[in-house]
């Protein structure tokens, strides 16, 4: 089977042009019959200990792309161990098995293949790209960095010493502040979701080795976790393989889990200034809580926020670049977990410009609430609806895209049936979505920038009560 | 390399995108594991053809997936620049996407998103690009709009377009450089490398008073010297039919004028006779050592070699300078190495920054260390095999993915332009995978001697 092809060609002319025929440069020349991307199919197989094994096949390029996806993440750390789920996953390939974390590095490396391991604050995941031949003598490695990782107290120093150095990094930046600081604010520094994922000084500086091995332990099981399979494979040949490097993982029973609670929302604005002397820029973040994956309201924030801020000719792009040039870019984004992430609408402006540039934002902000052109929702709807095939281009993009369904208990159908669910978003969806989720009058503003230029400007336009963080205070 | 736009909040997990879609190469024989990783062969076939007004074109058919890319490259970048103008070339390509005679201004990107596509330009010292990469009903849109700029920018051009780029670059220049951490470094690196007189002292960004007076006439000419189809070369890629592409491409490029000969860039030699030592401050909390050498240009004896060496230095947990001084002694928070290639001469760089209260002196001595105990000690078989088999599969990564930077239509205008021809993915692969482990000890011989070289230092600001 062919992983990828096309289900409509493209409009084949019938007359040959002729080659110096004059262009008709006075409108854009009309567009062929839509394409589709047919996608192929998911094969689902279950190994002896009860992982599932989802495989998509795809013969292109002989490489292959295998993603062990475990349903745990930043969201169940414990009260007071936040960072716990980011460090665990960080050690998974610093020794495991019989192998010492050089063992595994040398031995990935020698097979031309890419081992990484991860997590987000929904999932963890090992995830592996080799050449297809070497796919075999790869798989045992991933499997020890996955099932039977060592966790030794060595590495985990060491690991320790340069988080540790990069939350220090990371105060240097006001690109990296402005995260922690938005997230802080928006969530409270005790909910999960308002510190960083991979948690402060003083949990990095207190975990050890038996607290890394009990998540991993309580976590990684095969009852909480789906492997994934996309490339040069067959079903047929690549079964076994899996069934002997992961069938005999053992552990049982549920994973113990505890969701994370939904933050309360916001109520009135509010405004934050995080100083960062000498910034040549300001970096500003205005939102609030927004929405979780499972929202029903799902379709319509995707074609709302790309009019407002998820493309290049969004609303807040248009403003704050091209037309006033304050800026680089500007975007807005939904960041959808199990539950509510942010909504969050920012950019990087020149100092000089910030209170500008805050009351330009507020100014979009609040009109998206009141008309979105027909031509305009045209637009943003035919951009994601058209341009979802640039999605699955590489194994990696299209192994993503089933983690996406594996964290998110997506059906099956999910990806053939995007297109018609985007197409089908009306007008009155839209702006009842806006009217819902975008308040402007009730959001958190956070600024990190230099202090003495631009709080005058700011305190000026009265958006709410404002106050100073340190850059300690963010990034604690 | 300045791109055009970079989305701010895109802070998804997606990987970086050097992929290509290829045909897969017969299969090894099963006894040779310990060699290379595939045994292959990379091949991307295509049809080239010129126009008559010069312009270069290249097309490749991969119908994985149901979208084309077209991709220009313009054979200027700010190498091509002159002192008091510096950024030019980048400014320019900002003013690409602002409209032509035929396209609204705003309506490049209103017409492309409409039909479910993205764009984006880039330059480098050597060249601009701009790619379109759209659903493959929408080729010929794609061929309207980047023909139209090609043929008839200037009807559209004035002094208000130009002020308004002018204050999103210099926002770019402000994000990537000023405001960034250690983002002055790399500016002065590049004019501690080379002399005044060669281009590649000045940055792709400009200085900022050379932003402010760029002009409107500084636009019109440089339009009319360098961006002419025959100093152009156009890649179509994707899920395309050669015959009707190749009618279409005519359609819509034959009538734009040929422009005059350019004149290529003659730079002075640039040779450094003893080390070039500095040391700048700026906003941050830990020490910064970069160490550079001028090398050979891309594709010039040593290249390869260079490439292999920043490997076996700095990628992976078991390369040498890893760790030596993040593994072991944990002096460094990070190192890398790489071998900066570039069409009038190539850099190679060393960059390390200290953990809290090491210094840039005893990094600069465990590295310098490390490159001596390598030009006394042939590298082992082992760790040079691990890099080759590491270049080898990301060949193959490059063949997944078709359009934006680094896909296969990227790299078939990049293959064209650096000489090689389109078709030079095989040949290229090959100046790695026939390499040894006295070339590579050779290179770091004969090219990163440590009595000739720019040592720069960054070290904190002092507390106010």
């Amino acid at each position: 089977m062919s992983a990828r092809h096309i289900a409509a060609v493209v409009l084949v002319l019938s007359t040959a042009l002729a080659a110096q025929e004059r262009p008709d440069r006075s409108k854009p020349p009309s567009l062929g019959p839509a394409t589709r991307l047919t996608l192929p199919d998911i094969q689902k197989r279950t190994l002896s200990n009860g992982l599932p094994v989802w495989i998509v096949e795809s013969h292109e390029v002989p490489l292959v792309q295998v993603n062990l996806v475990v349903l745990a993440g930043s969201a169940d750390d414990p009260a007071g161990e936040f960072g716990l789920a980011s460090l665990t996953a960080a050690m998974l390939d610093e020794g495991a098995g019989t192998r010492s974390a050089l063992d595994v590095a040398d031995a990935t490396e020698f097979l031309g293949a890419n081992l990484s391991t991860t997590s987000s604050f929904d999932a963890s995941a090992v995830r592996l790209n080799v050449p297809a031949r070497q796919l075999e003598q790869a798989l045992p490695i991933m499997a020890d960095v996955a099932l039977r990782p060592a966790f030794p107290g060595a590495e985990l120093e060491r690991l320790r010493q340069e988080r540790l150095t990069a939350l220090l990094q990371a105060r240097d930046d006001g690109a990296a502040v402005v995260s922690p600081a938005f997230a802080r604010v928006v969530f409270g520094a005790t909910h999960r979701y308002g510190a960083g994922a991979t948690g402060t000084t003083a949990t990095l500086k207190a975990f050890t080795p038996s607290q890394l091995r009990a998540f991993h332990a309580a976590m990684y099981r095969p009852g909480n976790a789906t492997l994934i399979v996309a490339g040069d494979v067959t079903a047929t040949s690549v079964v076994p393989l899996l069934e002997k490097a992961f069938g005999v993982w053992t552990a049982s029973g549920p994973a113990r889990k505890t969701p994370v609670p939904a933050a309360p929302q916001l109520t009135a604005r509010q405004v934050t200034i995080v100083d960062m002397p000498s910034a040549e820029q300001s970096q500003i973040r205005i939102g609030w809580v927004g929405v979780p994956r499972s929202t029903p309201d799902y379709f319509a924030l995707q074609v709302l926020n790309t009019v407002l801020g998820g493309s290049f000719t969004s609303r807040l792009n248009q403003n704050l670049r091209e037309d006033h040039g304050y800026s680089y870019g500007a975007s807005s984004r939904f960041d959808m977990r199990l539950s509510a992430g942010p909504f969050t609408a920012g950019a990087g402006v020149q100092t000089d410009k910030t209170s500008e540039s805050l009351t330009e934002f507020f100014k979009e902000l609040t009109a998206i609430g009141t008309a979105i052109g027909e031509d305009e929702l045209a637009k943003a709807k035919n951009y994601l609806a058209l341009g979802f095939p640039g999605d699955f281009e590489t194994i990696g993009d299209l192994a993503g895209r089933l983690e996406e369904l594996a964290v998110y208990k997506l059906p099956d159908s999910y990806y053939a049936e995007y297109t018609a669910n985007i197409r089908a978003v009306t007008a009155a969806a839209v702006q009842k979505a806006a009217a819902t989720y975008i308040q402007p009058g009730k959001f958190a503003v956070v600024v990190v920038g230099d202090r003495q230029k631009i709080e005058p400007g700011i305190r000026a336009l009265n958006l709410g009560p404002t106050r100073v963080l340190s850059v300690e205070e963010v990034v604690p | 390399m300045r791109l055009r736009l970079v989305m701010l909040l895109a802070l998804v997990a997606v990987q970086a995108g050097t992929h290509v879609s290829a045909q897969s190469g017969p299969a090894a024989p099963a006894s040779t594991p310990a060699a290379a990783v595939q045994r292959g062969t990379i091949e991307v076939p295509f049809r080239q053809f010129r126009l008559a007004n010069g312009l270069n074109v290249i097309l490749h058919r991969d119908a994985s997936v149901p979208i084309v890319t077209v991709n220009v490259w313009y054979h200027v970048g700010s190498a091509n620049e002159r002192p008091g103008r510096t950024g030019f070339a980048h400014l320019f390509e900002h003013l690409m996407f602002e409209g032509s005679k035929n396209v609204k201004e705003g309506e490049f990107d209103r017409l492309l998103e409409s039909a479910g596509g993205n764009n984006n330009g880039s330059t480098t010292n050597d060249r601009t690009n701009y790619v379109i990469d759209v659903p493959a009903n929408a080729l010929e849109l794609a061929l309207f709009l980047e023909s139209d700029r090609m043929g008839y920018l200037l009807d559209a051009m004035s002094p208000e377009r130009v002020d308004g780029q002018r204050d999103v670059v210099k926002n770019e220049r402000r994000q990537s450089y000023e405001n960034r951490p250690y983002g002055m470094a790399s500016l002065e690196l590049d004019k501690m490398l080379w002399p005044a007189n060669h281009p590649y002292n000045w940055p792709t960004i400009g200085h900022m008073e050379d932003l402010t007076a760029a002009s409107h006439d500084d636009v019109v000419q440089f339009f009319k010297t360098y961006y002419a189809p025959n100093n152009a070369s156009l890649v179509v890629a994707g899920d395309i039919d050669f015959d009707r592409t190749k009618a279409l491409v005519e359609k819509w490029f034959a009538e734009v004028p040929k422009g005059p000969e350019v004149v290529p860039v003659a730079p002075p030699a640039a040779r450094l006779t003893s080390v070039k030592r500095e040391t700048m401050t700026d906003r941050v909390r830990l020490t910064r050592l970069h160490l550079a050498w001028l090398t050979p240009r891309l594709f010039a004896p040593g290249d390869a070699a260079l490439d292999v060496l920043a490997s076996v230095l700095a990628g992976g947990k078991n390369s040498r300078l890893y760790k030596r001084l993040v593994y072991d002694t944990q002096m460094a928070q990070d190192v890398s190495a790489y071998q900066a290639s570039a069409a009038l001469g190539s850099s190679f760089q060393i960059v390390a920054t200290a953990r809290p209260g090491r210094t840039a002196a005893e990094m600069q001595k465990a590295i310098d260390e490390e490159i001596e105990r390598l030009k006394r000690e042939l590298p082992e078989a082992r760790e040079v095999q691990r890099a080759l088999n590491q270049t080898e599969a990301s060949f193959y990564r490059r063949m997944e993915r078709v359009g934006g930077f680094y896909g296969k239509a990227d790299q078939l205008n990049s293959y064209f332009v650096s000489g090689g021809g389109p078709d030079f993915f095989a040949e290229d692969l090959a100046r790695y995978t026939t390499l040894t482990a006295a070339d590579v000890q050779a290179a770091a011989f004969e090219w990163l001697p440590i009595d000739r070289r720019v040592e720069l230092v960054v070290e904190p600001e002092a507390k106010k």
